[in-house]
């Protein structure tokens, strides 16, 4: 099977399960690319995360880049499209009827009992970068205040982009 | 018909799809929700805020990104397929480009020490919004005694014991939504 082939299906099966969108998919996209397939080094993603944060667009272009690194622009192109393909047809035939569906017991059920499990990949997903970024503790310090500032201010996220890649270049963390 | 005579007054074609959600993708960095909104309702007022509330739900509703599956469902309403195609196409254009030159200024130097220096510096900055993240998304959980269990769960199997997703989300899926069916009942 052709690695291009491949990478499309890989990523179109995540997208299927890509509860809270493709930064709650940062844990599993981790174990496919780097445990199960050594396409990448846990570095190399970790980068790649890092990257997609400091670059504009939806969160799913992380996935963009991960293509790139295994195969190139064939590589990119298909997995950009894998993750957006299966669940944009879905939508393309569902939505018309959606209003008969909106506001239904078990839709709202649904709605509900996911954002839980959301929450926690997202966690997941803060927790695997920490653990490949392998942190100091002046890092975990920078995450740190990164998370209270991000909670209790409205700077743009570019600032502390700025503020991360800043403080790395000194060696400061 | 009366409602698509209204409509048509400010119904976009092609190009203005492609290059309205073109400069959505562009503009937002870590999530361009906001951005989508704020071009459909305020700017360009291609549908009201109820309305985009409403698209929005099934968006939401399944997986994948939501935003791609959203600029599916306004190309859809205002220009058929044709329209579904051009405007996440739209969205993704711009970002998809400036991502690759990114990638291949990490190809080209991101060995370098100074790179790598710089590089672990964002990602503790992005470790750090990922954080706040879910903080913010497990702060807007309703019922929190009965639900945030499940992300502790969630967090334990995916995290700790490096469980595969589908597998968990299929069976958080089962219990949690089970237990939102039950309490839905009890209201």
């Amino acid at each position: 099977m052709s690695l291009v082939f491949e990478l499309f299906l890989e990523f179109a099966l995540l997208s299927c399960i890509a509860f809270g969108g493709a930064t709650a998919l940062l844990p599993e996209m981790q174990r496919v690319v780097v445990e199960n397939h050594h396409w990448l080094d846990d570095t190399t993603f970790t980068h790649l995360y890092a990257i997609a944060q400091a670059a504009p667009g939806p969160n799913v272009l992380v996935v963009t880049l991960i293509g790139w690194e295994v195969a190139g622009l064939a590589g990119a192109l298909a997995a950009t499209l894998a993750m957006c393909l299966p669940m944009s047809v879905l939508i393309y035939l569902l939505i018309d009827r959606w209003e008969g569906f909106a506001g239904r017991r078990w839709q709202k059920a649904i709605s509900l009992g996911v954002a839980p499990l959301a929450v926690g990949l997202v966690f997941s997903g803060a927790t695997l970068i920490a653990r490949s970024a392998d942190l100091g503790w002046a890092a975990w310090m920078l995450v740190a205040l990164t998370l209270l500032a991000n909670l209790r201010t409205r700077w743009h996220p570019l600032w502390f982009i700025a503020v991360g890649a800043a403080l790395g270049l000194l060696g400061l963390v | 018909m009366t409602a698509t005579d209204l409509e048509s007054q400010s119904r976009p074609d092609l190009r203005a799809l492609f290059l309205g959600f073109s400069a959505v993708g562009l503009s937002g960095f870590g999530g361009v929700l906001p951005f989508a909104r704020r071009m459909l309702v305020d700017e360009r007022q291609w549908m009201s805020a109820e309305e985009f509330n409403a698209q929005l739900g099934l968006c939401q509703f399944l997986p994948g990104p939501n935003v791609i599956n959203l600029a599916v469902v306004v190309g859809k309403r205002y220009r058929g397929l044709a329209g579904a195609i051009a405007a996440p196409l739209g969205l993704l254009a711009g970002p998809f480009v400036i991502v690759l030159l990114l990638a291949m200024l990490y190809d080209r130097f991101g060995s370098l020490p100074l790179a790598q220096s710089m590089l672990r510096g964002v990602a503790a900055v992005g470790c750090g919004l990922l954080f706040a993240m879910a903080w913010r998304m497990g702060m807007a959980l309703k019922d929190k005694p009965f639900f945030l269990p499940f992300t502790v769960l969630t967090v334990a199997a995916i995290a700790f014991f490096r469980w595969p997703m589908p597998l968990v989300m299929f069976a958080g899926l089962i219990v949690s939504g089970g237990i939102a069916y039950w309490r839905l009942g009890q209201k």
